[in-house]
């Protein structure tokens, strides 16, 4: 398995979640970068409207779903983050893009 | 990507179970294909970090010996953060020893459509698995592989169990341990079984405060357990480790006592915590709450078993905890020939003995692919064999001392959330059981939508079960919630790309 | 000491279902035995569809016509009490990508306008007008503003527990094994693994077993089950608003073609799911996943809708439709079973079509003439010879 892009990716650096910048440390991923920051909320769920945020942790749960660079659904919990991501809290279903 | 493997053997997780079984495998001539979700290999238990400085998690040497052995192997390659969607049997006729013809085509000679009736005579001649990765859909097709997939935190909902800042004991070990990254600054261990004393003592020693673990069991269990723990001396030293942890950070263990419900406290939570009996009712007194940024919540795991039985393997009850799991034999054979299942799949046992079911599943592989001789598998099984036998005494005891009692049951209200996905409360199902008779998961599942969200059951499904088989009466199978030929969730894009026309 | 009944139905399916709540609004002593627990056939697998815009003109269109309107009348009088059945009005559109294709459509449709169906020719700019996330390049279409869809499981648990609050008595694991008759033929119950049952008429309302279940009940029919997969997707924002589905659709229901069929049919539900067909095999009940089945429906939804390609497949599921030779129910009254009474053979408009075969059953076993003439669906139409050996191959 290869090893993280060290050579590549900076040590640090910061993306976008609602509009404000959240600092990264290189290997975090989304979820990681989020509560690091105290962003505990990642989504409203679609009936209730009930905020969601990291649950299990590894990919099972589907509750920390956020909208990644405008795809919604996405797994907080595993995706890496990476320079110039754009992270939204998500609102129900979020919204397909046609 | 399509094609077969390089190798002929395939081992999902990348865990200590997965790990074992390749390196077993591969140190008898096998070529060996790991396939993982995770970034880098060593599952939940040898997680890696992925942010520099964060400073590696301390295993056992075998553990880590096991690692390094598989990076290093010539044979093994790893597949990293590919996930799983589907798994399938060839059929062949008559035969099923026969992989099927190089050049089958992409589907790898999967049952032709109307290819008549399935008597029972046709056995599998491989297995198809199809795969999303980064750069795209992957289809492996192999004669035999090995299935160490694990499992996850098993929860019991309780009023509150959704908010945000509750997680699984799993998920703060998990940011810990591979991001350096706290649940929060204050924080909660709560619900039962030894693990919850290891994330608390990584938690306090990541920097976090741990008002308490708050143990369900009561002490004295331990003390009905001595053969067990004499077998096991090395657990005990591990446990007594973590406990002289907690003692350092001024980390309080409450046993006998859950946390029955968290609220939203400000930019916090506040948890009740109170006393339970043996069965997790409420014991009456010494009720109170605990502010903190999050709770971690851990009552045992659910191992992961819907690959096998979308495989078609068969499956039992684990009397130990009464968990569905995988049905194997000694060396990890289930009821597919060319199947194999390793881990916690077939029993939750711990890394130790994932390690040795593991490698007993990767020498019954080699065995399958003719690199090793009825013999050669007898000599180089045995000393596995003997550890697993220990190591499952001592998981026994386990079981047996932090059981998950129905009490918890007692806990909820009629609108706690019961699926998260679906948003389906404790009183809908209960209602769907009371005004239309529903007396079963096939028929829950559709009247009420439980378990029908993204995480196909997987959180729910068990609490959902027990929950059922209450309010109707009936015994339920464990497993009803296992069956998903999809595995995990995957864009239709990948699905329709998936061998495109010969 | 044991109760006699008016009607025992064998089958808690929507059609066994739709049976209990007719006759038992009519104030008949109803018991429903079911083999297998609730939802456990084709009513689970189901996509809900009430359709019109399938059906030449015939006696079956006749008898969709009569069912759409009931629905609406049945889901109305269960909303309240039994729950939402999540009857959505929403039409169905029928699309082709070639001109050869729309013109075929609209002869069709022409045919079925004269029949009494509502239908709106749609071009090409119309179709997007009217799904905005439809693929380019199509020819055009027709829109079927009867068509409807409900959600099938809560449809048929809804009208199970209206039937038991007016007095039926519901057995579900409770399998029949044979007809009891009189000395005179006619039919007096059945025999089931829980004792025998009596009853002063009985409806074979079993779905695809009803081939299965009428040699125990000794008046054979050649009813087989023809499998169907279906994929669903995770919750998403409304997306597709018509049941949207190609024009090979009308050419895979009608065909009698064994091996794998498919043709795409798209549509949303109130739950945000997408429901995607639609296949038709015929392979007896054969359980076993057929990947090349969710291949093609996911390819089809994707070239249909391609925004699809970025929403996730969570579910396959398949079920058995009762398949019917000529493609018409069996239904109504056996000359060769006096009492026995047939209600079966719907292939996939069993949703649709279940509560018309409820009210018409009902007609039927109160001695009522029928609003319907019955003779199309006489269960004694087909060759005794052809039997039922098929459904046990």
């Amino acid at each position: 398995m290869p090893p993280p892009d060290a050579g590549t990716a900076p040590a640090g650096f910061t993306i976008t979640v609602d509009g404000e910048p959240v600092p990264v440390r290189a290997g975090q991923t989304v979820a990681g970068a989020l509560l690091a920051a105290g962003r505990r909320t990642t989504r409203f769920t679609r009936f209730g409207e009930r905020p969601r945020g990291v649950f299990c942790g590894i990919g099972v749960c589907f509750d920390c779903l956020v909208t990644h660079n405008g795809v919604p659904g996405v797994r907080a919990c595993l995706e890496p983050a990476a320079p110039g991501d754009t992270v939204r809290t998500q609102h129900g279903a979020g919204e397909v893009r046609t | 990507m399509t094609g077969r493997a390089a190798g002929r053997l395939v081992v999902v997780g990348a865990g200590p179970a997965g790990l074992a079984a390749a390196v077993a495998a591969a140190d008898a001539g096998a070529t060996v294909t790991v396939v993982d979700l995770g970034q880098r290999p060593g599952g939940q238990y040898l997680r890696q970090p992925l942010v520099a400085g964060v400073p590696p998690a301390r295993h056992s040497r075998r553990a880590e010996t096991l690692l390094g052995r598989a990076l290093a192997h010539r044979r093994i390659t790893f597949l990293a953060r590919h996930q799983v969607w589907w798994a399938g049997t060839d059929a062949t006729p008559a035969d099923g020893a026969a992989p099927p013809a190089p050049g089958a085509g992409p589907a790898g000679g999967a049952p032709a459509p109307g290819a008549g009736p399935h008597g029972g005579t046709s056995a599998p001649g491989g297995v198809t698995l199809r795969l999303l990765g980064p750069a795209g859909p992957v289809t492996l097709t192999a004669p035999a592989v090995v299935l160490a997939p694990g499992g996850y935190d098993r929860v019991v909902p309780f009023p509150g169990w959704d908010l945000p800042g509750v997680v699984t004991a799993g998920a703060a070990q998990a940011l810990a341990k591979g991001q350096g990254v706290l649940v929060g600054r204050r924080v909660l261990v709560a619900g039962t079984g030894p693990f919850l004393l290891t994330v608390a003592a990584g938690l306090a020693r990541a920097g976090a405060r741990v008002a308490a673990v708050v143990e369900a069991a009561p002490l004295r269990r331990w003390a009905r357990q001595p053969r067990a723990v004499v077998g096991a001396p090395g657990k005990l030293v591990e446990a007594a480790r973590y406990l002289a942890t907690l003692r350092r950070y001024g980390v309080p263990v409450r046993r006998g006592r859950a946390v029955t419900e968290v609220t939203p406290d400000g930019d916090g939570l506040r948890a009740t915590i109170r006393r339970v009996d043996a069965g997790w009712r409420p014991a009456g007194g010494g009720t109170r709450t605990a502010r903190v940024d999050a709770v971690c919540v851990g009552h045992g795991f659910t191992p992961s078993i819907e690959l096998a039985v979308a495989l078609g393997c068969a499956t039992r009850v684990d009397p130990a905890d009464g968990s569905p799991v995988v049905a194997v034999d000694g060396l990890g054979r289930s009821s597919v020939p060319g199947v194999l299942v390793a881990g916690e799949a077939t029993g939750v046992g711990g890394a130790e003995l994932a390690i040795s079911t593991g490698e007993l599943a990767g020498l019954a592989a080699a065995h399958r692919l003719g690199l090793l001789d009825d013999a050669a598998l007898a000599r180089t099984a045995a000393p596995a064999l003997r550890r697993a036998a220990g190591q499952r005494r001592f998981a026994a005891a386990l079981h047996r001392a932090y059981p998950v009692p129905d009490g918890w049951t007692g806990w909820l209200r009629p609108e706690t959330v019961l699926c998260r996905c679906e948003e389906v409360t404790a009183g809908e199902l209960r209602g769907a059981v009371r005004r239309y008779g529903v007396d079963d998961v096939r028929a829950l599942k559709l009247v009420t939508r439980i378990g029908m969200g993204p995480c196909q059951g997987r959180v729910c499904g068990r609490a959902a079960t027990c929950l059922l088989a209450a309010a109707s009466g009936r015994d339920q199978p464990p497993e009803a919630f296992a069956n998903r030929q999809i595995v995990m969730p995957v864009p239709l894009g990948a699905v329709a790309e998936e061998g495109t026309p010969q | 000491m044991a109760r006699v009944f008016d009607v025992a139905i064998v089958g808690a399916g929507i059609v066994g279902a739709a049976c209990a709540y007719a006759c038992a609004r009519r104030g008949l002593s109803v018991v429903v035995l079911e083999r297998a627990g609730l939802l456990a056939g084709a009513t689970g697998s189901g996509e809900g569809n009430l359709l019109v815009s399938d059906k030449l003109p015939g006696p079956e269109l006749e008898l969709a016509l009569l069912s759409n309107a009931l629905w609406r009348r049945w889901a109305a009088e269960l909303a309240g009490r039994y729950g939402d059945l999540e009857l959505e009005p929403k039409g169905g559109l029928v699309v082709t990508a070639t001109a050869a294709g729309l013109a075929r459509l609209r002869a069709t449709a022409d045919d079925q306008a004269a029949a009494g169906v509502r239908v709106e020719p749609v071009d090409a700019d119309g179709l997007r007008e009217h799904e905005p996330a439809i693929a380019p390049g199509l020819a055009g279409g027709v829109r079927y503003p009867q068509d409807m869809q409900l959600m099938p499981a809560r449809a048929a648990v809804a009208l199970l527990a209206a039937a038991r609050d007016r007095g039926a008595d519901v057995r579900l694991r409770t399998e029949v094994t044979a007809l009891r008759r009189d000395a005179t033929g006619a039919v007096t119950g059945v025999e089931t693994g829980a004792g025998p049952v009596t009853a002063r008429r009985v409806v074979n309302a079993a779905g695809a077993w009803a081939g299965e279940l009428a040699g125990p009940l000794g008046a054979a029919v050649p009813v087989t089950p023809r499998r169907g997969f279906i994929l669903v997707t995770e919750p998403i924002p409304p997306l597709v608003r018509h049941k949207v589905y190609s024009a090979d659709y009308l050419e895979n229901v009608a065909s009698d073609d064994a091996g794998l069929q498919n043709s795409t049919v798209v549509e949303g539900t109130p739950a945000g799911t997408i429901l995607i067909g639609a296949t038709r095999e015929l392979v007896g009940f054969d359980r076993r996943p057929n990947p090349e089945a969710v291949r093609r429906l996911a390819r089809g939804a994707v070239r249909l809708f391609p925004a699809l390609a970025r929403v996730r497949l969570l579910r396959v599921y398949h079920g058995f439709r009762p398949f019917s030779p000529d493609h018409l129910p069996v239904l109504g009254p056996d000359p060769r079973a006096p009492g026995l009474v047939h209600a079966h053979g719907h292939e996939g408009a069993g949703i649709g079509l279940a509560p018309v075969t409820g009210h018409l059953v009902a007609q039927v076993v109160t001695g009522e003439a029928p609003d319907v003439d019955l003779r199309p669906f006489d269960p004694s139409r087909f060759a005794v010879a052809e039997g039922s050996s098929r459904a046990a191959a």
